[in-house]
């Protein structure tokens, strides 16, 4: 993966609470066997009518959402099924940040595999920088992951908290599938004074 | 530290490979690994990719649940999958296990069904593990006091190749339900009360331990449908101590220890609960008297309230979010605030999901409806959770029932619960429902859900409309028991 580095962009407003991750990718999408192209199937019920053209008033079909690399969410983002295709739906569309006051666990998780910030911020910050973003559309934040900070449109800047195994990943662009590969030596220890618990083969 | 564990400590001990420091999470060892069709295929490419075998078959089992219809089987015993892109999803599910030597019960083998449902019931499932899955709902097997978890497709890779994952260790927190329940209170009833009164989120980073004298005297299906919904409350996890229930459950199933084996697991089973005197991060009660059943009104698991409540009020909530978020979801329930649910019409009725598709379920809903009709214009979907369940209904009677009764009996598979296989609401139909998730479209765009029990679900098909399954239970209990 590539190495994170500091940007700035315009900010996409849906500050609904408890946005599932069957909103932001419906299940219907998950019948794909490989990871791209969700990008046009992120929020599909929320963004398009039946007959599959756009709903104008839904905030990602507005001309000032186009190009928007972070977008403005409610408390408790991504919460419900583990499915990665929510991430690689939001990445998909060109989302590289989500900033909320709260994330569900499984989603922050997958997020971070795959690029994607999770920028918590207090209920404050949160509610202050709503403000702004409503009553002006061109306002632009600032993610800087290796100082952990979110400059807002006013000039404040926040920290915002990240795992540090995590950033030092993004940062550096360490692959975590070879960082645990690298510890065959321990794995292989544990194994051979752990016996299998399991044989699936015998109940199969 | 003291020297008094949690539950969750115990296990967590046990399967460290390298303990968290300031910069790097733990590594954790996964003693069984649940792979399904929809969350499995990029991580197999990965590891074509990477050039990386499966570490540890033996330990990994596949299944087929997600996508796959529930409709009769043809002439030639298969049951046909319509939809292109399912059939090409199921047939790399074949492929990837062929490939990397993974047991997989096939669509159509005697063994298939919810991935959450076949690991209890083969006996793989059992005190002490770590278990892992591409499904937020592996808190299921918590049940048995295996710490069990959903994870996502990188994540799935991770197993696959290293039988380990990197994890960062959650916190703990208590939830003690005390008490009786009353007639036409189930488990799932307890789950939803629970959800109702921690939130969705209230869970969020914690994995919960579910005690209390409630809790002991549940069965281990009911203590399932219990786990089951813990990410619900946003908890990754949720355990219950495994005690002689747990034991005799697993006893003699295929993949349980047996002779000596047996005695020195349950031993050593035994040491697995919380000692006295540790503590948690968080502590919750509740009393199972008090207890009503549960139904939701919104569109997540958290918007519930007794069956006979009133549908809350937006104006009634303070925070601009919160209330922009409760008026969406009574647009889109279609729902009035402050009216009652009890007597909204319904289009639906679906049996099924893994919270509530195992046997007893199927039991406790088939007694409830013996004698009784599906009210005219009600569609009544019953999906047990795997074909061995839906074999074993069949030897006792309750297709026979179910079908009397004007109900639909199907294959086994997840179905309505997630509606990817053609099992759907159309729009704006409202549906009771067993399963766990009342999201917008969960069950079919535009369609609309209210969670609740089997019974409730039974209550509800009979009357044709949201209806209490305390009036039901009371009338038909006594006259049968199997
Ligand atoms: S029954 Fe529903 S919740 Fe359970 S595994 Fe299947 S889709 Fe997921």
């Amino acid at each position: 993966m590539e190495p994170i580095e500091s940007f700035t962009s315009r900010v996409v407003l849906l500050p609904a609470e408890n946005v599932d991750t069957d909103q932001i990718i419906p299940a219907r999408f998950l019948k794909v066997t490989d990871k791209t192209g969700l990008g046009d199937a992120l929020f599909s019920d929320w963004r398009y009518n039946a007959d599959g053209s756009p709903k104008a008033d839904f905030v990602l079909n507005r001309p000032e959402s186009m190009g928007a690399q972070v977008l403005f969410a409610g408390d408790n983002f991504g919460c419900g099924s583990s499915r990665e295709h929510a991430p690689w739906a939001l990445v998909g569309y060109g989302f590289r940040a989500v900033i909320s006051t709260f994330f569900a666990d499984i989603f922050r998780n997958n997020s971070l595999k795959n690029g994607l910030l999770p920028i918590t911020v207090s209920p404050d910050v949160h509610q202050a920088l709503q403000a702004r973003l409503k009553n002006d559309l061109d306002a632009e934040v600032t993610i800087d992951l290796a100082e952990q900070a979110l400059s807002l449109p006013d000039g404040g800047t926040v920290e915002f908290p990240i795992d540090p195994f995590a950033k030092h990943c993004l940062l550096n662009g360490v692959d975590q599938f070879a960082f645990l590969l690298g510890e065959e030596d321990a794995i292989r220890e544990y194994e051979e004074t752990h016996p299998p618990r399991v044989q699936t083969s015998k109940v199969a | 530290m003291s020297s008094s564990r949690t539950l969750f400590q115990k296990i967590w001990d046990r399967h460290v490979i390298r303990p968290e420091t300031s910069e790097t999470p733990a590594i954790l060892y996964i003693d069984l690994h649940l792979v399904h069709e929809v969350t499995s295929p990029q991580a197999f490419t990965e590891l074509r990719t990477r050039g990386l075998t499966v570490r540890s078959p033996d330990q990994t089992i596949a299944t087929m649940d997600h996508s796959t219809p529930t409709t009769p089987r043809g002439p030639d015993g298969r049951i046909p999958v319509s939809d292109a892109q399912a059939a090409a999803q199921l047939q790399q599910l074949v492929q990837n296990c062929a490939e990397f030597g993974i047991p997989l019960f096939e669509l159509g083998s005697e063994k298939q069904g919810i991935v959450h449902v076949i690991g209890p019931e083969r006996g793989l499932t059992q005190p002490g593990m770590t278990i892992v899955c591409g499904d937020s709902h592996t808190s299921t097997h918590g049940a048995f006091g295996a710490l069990a978890f959903g994870i996502g497709t990188s994540e799935v890779g991770h197993v696959l190749a290293t039988q380990c994952l990197i994890q960062n260790r959650p916190k703990t927190m208590e939830i003690r339900v005390d008490g009786e329940l009353h007639p036409g209170v189930t488990a799932k009833d307890i789950i939803l009360a629970i959800i109702a009164q921690i939130g969705i989120g209230g869970g969020t980073g914690y994995v919960i331990e579910y005690t209390g004298s409630a809790i002991r005297s549940l069965s281990m299906e009911e203590r399932m449908t219990i786990c089951n919904m813990s990410i619900e409350g946003g908890a990754r996890a949720g355990l219950i101590a495994p005690d002689e229930t747990t034991f005799e459950y697993i006893r003699g199933r295929p993949g349980a220890p047996a002779g000596k084996e047996w005695d020195r697991a349950v031993a050593d089973w035994r040491e697995l609960k919380t000692d006295e005197g540790a503590t948690y991060d968080a502590a919750v009660t509740l009393n199972a008297d008090e207890l009503r059943p549960m139904i939701t009104y919104g569109t997540n698991p958290g918007m519930g309230m007794p069956i006979d409540g009133t549908v809350p009020n937006p104006a009634d909530v303070a925070d601009e979010n919160q209330r922009t978020g409760l008026e969406r979801a009574l647009g889109y329930m279609g729902l009035a605030a402050g009216k009652p649910l009890l007597g909204n019409p319904i289009d639906v009725v679906f049996i099924g999901s893994c919270t509530n598709s195992r046997i007893s379920d199927l039991r406790s809903a088939a007694q409830a409806i013996r004698g009784r009709k599906v009210a005219p214009g009600v569609r009544m979907m019953v999906v047990p959770g795997s074909q061995l369940v839906k074999k074993q209904a069949e030897a006792e009677g309750l297709r026979e029932i179910f079908e009397a009764a004007g109900a639909e009996w199907r294959e086994a598979g997840c179905s309505m619960c997630i509606a990817m296989n053609g099992d759907q609401l159309a729009p704006g139909e409202y549906a009771v429902s067993t399963s766990n998730r009342n999201f917008e479209g969960r069950q079919g765009k535009g369609g609309r859900t209210f969670l609740a029990s089997p019974l409730t679900a039974v209550a509800s098909a009979v009357k044709g409309c949201v209806s209490d399954a305390r009036e039901l239970t009371e009338e038909v209990r006594p006259t049968w028991n199997p």
